[in-house]
């Protein structure tokens, strides 16, 4: 709990670190189990990621502009009960939308509920922050996580079924590499994303220390 | 994290009543219900709007369909208890219905049954076409699975596999109205009997569960179904 700063970050680090430095996934290792379970296609990750976006823009709005309200003890309570209500409404408008896509992400819909990432922004962000900084730190968040499914949902389906957003990309003669649609080739694909991602750390790191010296 | 406020080295502040907490709590609680009626208000006649139409396509689709010849769709509602069946008002459900089909001359083309069964990742439903003529199974289609991607999806697209339901026998009885031959999934290669279902190899579980899923609903609903077929001919 760190006292409130008098100069805090500008809007655009606030919106640009939850693409990047703190991407959720890649380096926080947040809501990995929407991120393994639903990224067999570019089309179910893109669609995961805007719904959790969505819940998580608005649940950050509104738990910003109650939070002079909400006393400390019954704040979590408060928290996951607007959270839940947004993954309701989302949950309602992609069966709206397209009854495929509902069926693709299935239970994964009414789980962004326990997505960690969600309550965590909450706790962390928008309960101690305008709802201005709030909205861009969800936007910023939500962005980032859409790319971290992006990054699977495309190696998986270029893989696993020889497709990119269903277009057939290299004929019949291709045989699917079915472990990567797989549960095990989504451990597989984040793995090597992790390692990627922690190597061009490394090296910035070390870039860095160079020029210091 | 939330303890830290109770060693108090500054003074904590006084903790708030509890009314205030519960108003604040019901206060949340009361614009969150607003917000999902809301929601489920503007929602609803699309998604219904959804699910008729998958279900036409799913029936009526003429490259998809299971029953493409079909122009018209009527839904009966079947009382298990009574063993009949009344045709369904428009916008009224009931648990066990079944699709009436006639083509443009009001001649009855087939007859669609729902069926759930529970296959290797979960609940799975589907739909086929009986053909009450021939005595036939015409057409299947799974509208809702939870088969392993790459596996057990297969019941869906396998060429061999959907070939068992161009003509797949159902030996209904009329003197003793029943099945006297269950439908039944055999291990790939073994199918012999024309109301037998050629599994998938590597897929045996779920082509099982289809094998189940038939098999149920047509013990239930052909005896009623056949009882009554001189009414349904009628679209009564």
């Amino acid at each position: 709990m760190q006292p409130a700063t008098p100069k805090g970050p500008s809007d655009f680090d606030t919106f640009i670190k939850g693409l990047w430095k703190e991407n959720p996934v890649m380096v926080q290792l947040l809501g990995c189990c929407p991120v393994l379970a639903v990224t067999i296609s570019m089309r179910n990750a893109l669609a995961m990621g805007l719904a959790t976006t969505f819940v998580l823009v608005c649940s950050n709005i509104l738990i910003a502009s109650i939070r002079r309200f909400v006393p400390k003890q019954v704040r979590i309570a408060v928290y996951i009960l607007v959270i839940a209500t947004f993954v309701t409404i989302v949950d309602y408008a992609i069966k709206a939308i397209s009854v495929d896509v509902y069926k693709a992400l299935g239970a994964f819909i009414a789980l962004i509920v326990v997505n960690c990432m969600i309550l965590g922004r909450a706790e962390a962000f928008a309960s101690k922050n305008t709802v201005w900084k709030s909205l861009l730190d969800g936007i910023g968040m939500g962005v980032g996580f859409t790319f971290a499914l992006v990054c699977l949902g495309s190696v998986r389906e270029i893989l696993g079924s020889g497709r990119l957003f269903g277009i057939d990309l290299f004929g019949p003669r291709f045989e699917p590499w079915g472990i990567f649609a797989a549960p095990s080739g989504g451990f597989l694909v984040f793995g090597g994303w992790l390692l990627f991602f922690g190597w061009l750390q490394a090296r910035k790191q070390a870039r860095l220390q160079g020029d210091a010296k | 994290m939330t303890t830290v406020a109770k060693q108090g080295a500054t003074p904590t502040p006084a903790a708030p009543s509890s009314a205030y907490m519960i108003a604040v709590m019901t206060l949340v609680a009361t614009l969150c219900g607003l917000l999902i009626v809301a929601a489920y208000q503007i929602t609803q006649k699309p998604i219904e709007r959804n699910e008729k139409q998958i279900l036409q396509e799913a029936i009526l689709g003429k490259e998809t369909g299971i029953m493409p010849r079909a122009e018209r769709l009527t839904t009966y509602a079947v009382n298990l208890q009574d063993k009949t069946v009344a045709k369904l008002a428009e916008g009224a459900t009931a648990k066990e219905k079944f699709y009436a089909g006639y083509d443009a001359s009001g001649a009855l083309v087939g007859i669609v049954m729902e069926g759930v069964a529970s296959g290797y990742g979960g609940p799975m439903k589907a739909i086929f076409n009986y053909a009450p003529d021939q005595g036939i199974i015409v057409g299947f289609s799974v509208l809702d699975h939870r088969e392993t991607p790459g596996l057990g999806d297969k019941i869906k697209t396998d060429a061999a596999f959907l070939e068992n339901f161009k003509e797949l026998a159902v030996t209904y009885a009329p003197e003793t109205q029943t099945i006297t031959n269950p439908i039944a999934t055999v291990r790939h290669g073994r199918k012999n009997q024309p109301y037998q279902i050629d599994a998938i190899s590597g897929a045996t579980i779920s082509s099982k569960a289809v094998g189940r899923l038939l098999a149920k609903s047509v013990e239930v609903m052909t005896p009623i179904i056949m009882a009554h077929i001189d009414q349904i001919r009628r679209g009564e």
